[in-house]
C-alpha cells in the first residue's frame, strides 16, 4: 500500500455538518466552563448587577495571598474567601473600587495587585517596554538613513 | 563596538534582573509586610481566657510586645510553641497571642496541653483583625515598639535563629538585659 497526497485522494471522514455539531458542542461548553468554576469557588450574588460586575472585576484582579498565583475570585483558601467578604462589604457600605484597592495595598502591598499600579518603584515596570520600542526605533531610522546614503536601496 | 555585544550586555542584565526575582520569588513564602514602620493596627477583642475582658491596642502602648498570630490548626505553630515558651521564659519581650480563626475550645485545649506563652490571647473568630495586620498565613509575629510602631514581621515559624538575630538586636538593652 502506497501513501498518496494527491488532492482526489483527500478523505473526509466527517459530513460538515458532523463538524458543525462538533463546533457547536465545544463552543457550549466552552462558554459554560468560567461560570461553572466562578460558581464553585464563590457564590457571592451583589444586590445589582452593577456591582455585581464591580464586585466580579476586583475579586479577579487581586492576587490571593496564601496561594499566590490565583485570582480571590478562584481560590478556595480561606484567606481569598475572607478578602472577597471584605470587597462585598466596602461596596455595599458605597466604597469606590480604589478604596478597596487601597485597603488591600496598605495591608498586603502591591503584591495584591495583579495589576501594579503606576508609582516610583514600578514606573520601569510600565516605561522599560516604551524605552526599549523607542530605542529600536530610532536604530532602525539610523540603519536606514546610512543605506540610502550608501545607495544600498 | 561588537555586534553582540549590546545583545550579551541585555542578556547579562536579564540574567542579574531574574536571579534577584528569584532569590526574592514570593515562592518562598514570604510577602514583605507594607506596616513595617507605620503604627500597628487598632484592633479591640475579647480576651481567650476571661471573655469578659478586651485586648486593645491601646492598652498595649508604652511597651515592647510581640504579637504571635497562631490557631490550634496550625501546625507549624506547634512547632514554634516550644520557642515561644523560651521567650515567656526569659521575660525580655511579652507575647500577646492572636488566635485566628479559631474554636475557643479548641484553643484553651491547646494551652492547657502544650503551656501558655502568652500574656494574654485576643481571639479573632471572623479574622478581620488578622486582615488588618496583613496577616496571610499562620504563624506571623510582629514585633511593635513602645510607640506603637510595627519594627519587625517574622512570617512562618519564629525560631531560635529569628529571636536571636531579628528580634534581641532590633530590642534596647535595657531590655534585653532582663534575661
Amino acid at each position: 500500500m502506497t501513501r498518496s497526497c494527491a488532492a482526489g485522494s483527500l478523505r473526509r471522514p466527517f459530513s460538515s455538518a458532523a463538524v458543525l455539531l462538533g463546533l457547536l458542542a465545544l463552543g457550549g461548553i466552552a462558554l459554560l466552563a468560567p461560570q461553572r468554576a466562578a460558581w464553585g469557588v464563590d457564590p457571592t450574588q451583589m444586590p445589582t448587577p452593577e456591582l455585581q460586575a464591580r464586585y466580579s472585576g476586583l475579586t479577579h484582579e487581586l492576587r490571593c495571598v496564601q496561594c499566590q498565583n490565583e485570582a480571590i475570585a478562584d481560590s478556595p483558601a480561606g484567606i481569598a474567601s475572607d478578602l472577597r467578604r471584605e470587597v462585598h462589604d466596602m461596596l455595599l457600605a458605597g466604597k469606590s473600587d480604589d478604596d478597596v484597592r487601597d485597603f488591600m495595598l496598605a495591608r498586603y502591598g502591591d503584591f495584591v495587585l495583579f495589576r501594579p499600579r503606576f508609582a516610583l518603584k514600578t514606573a520601569w515596570l510600565w516605561l522599560a517596554p516604551g524605552g526599549v520600542a523607542a530605542h529600536r526605533r530610532v536604530r532602525i531610522v539610523a540603519h536606514r538613513a546610512r543605506a540610502h546614503r550608501a545607495g544600498a536601496c | 563596538m561588537n555586534r553582540f555585544t549590546l545583545p550579551a550586555a541585555v542578556f547579562a542584565l536579564l540574567v542579574i534582573v531574574l536571579a534577584i526575582g528569584i532569590k526574592h520569588s514570593p515562592d518562598k513564602g514570604v510577602i514583605a509586610s507594607p506596616l513595617i514602620g507605620k503604627p500597628a493596627p487598632q484592633f479591640s477583642l475579647p480576651s481567650l481566657t476571661d471573655a469578659s475582658r478586651t485586648v486593645s491596642s491601646t492598652s498595649l502602648r508604652g511597651r515592647w510586645y510581640l504579637l504571635n498570630v497562631w490557631g490550634s490548626w496550625c501546625g507549624t505553630c506547634r512547632e514554634e510553641h516550644g520557642m515561644l515558651l523560651e521567650v515567656r521564659q526569659s521575660g525580655v519581650v511579652p507575647v500577646i497571642g492572636l488566635d485566628w480563626k479559631d474554636d475557643d475550645a479548641q484553643a484553651l485545649s491547646w494551652l492547657t496541653q502544650l503551656g501558655n506563652p502568652y500574656e494574654v490571647v485576643a481571639v479573632d473568630h471572623d479574622g478581620r483583625t488578622a486582615i488588618d495586620w496583613g496577616v496571610y498565613a499562620a504563624p506571623e509575629s510582629f514585633l511593635v515598639n513602645p510607640q506603637g510602631i510595627v519594627v519587625y514581621k517574622c512570617m512562618g515559624e519564629l525560631t531560635r535563629q529569628v529571636w536571636e538575630k531579628e528580634i534581641l538586636s532590633r530590642l534596647p538593652k535595657q531590655q534585653t538585659a532582663k534575661s
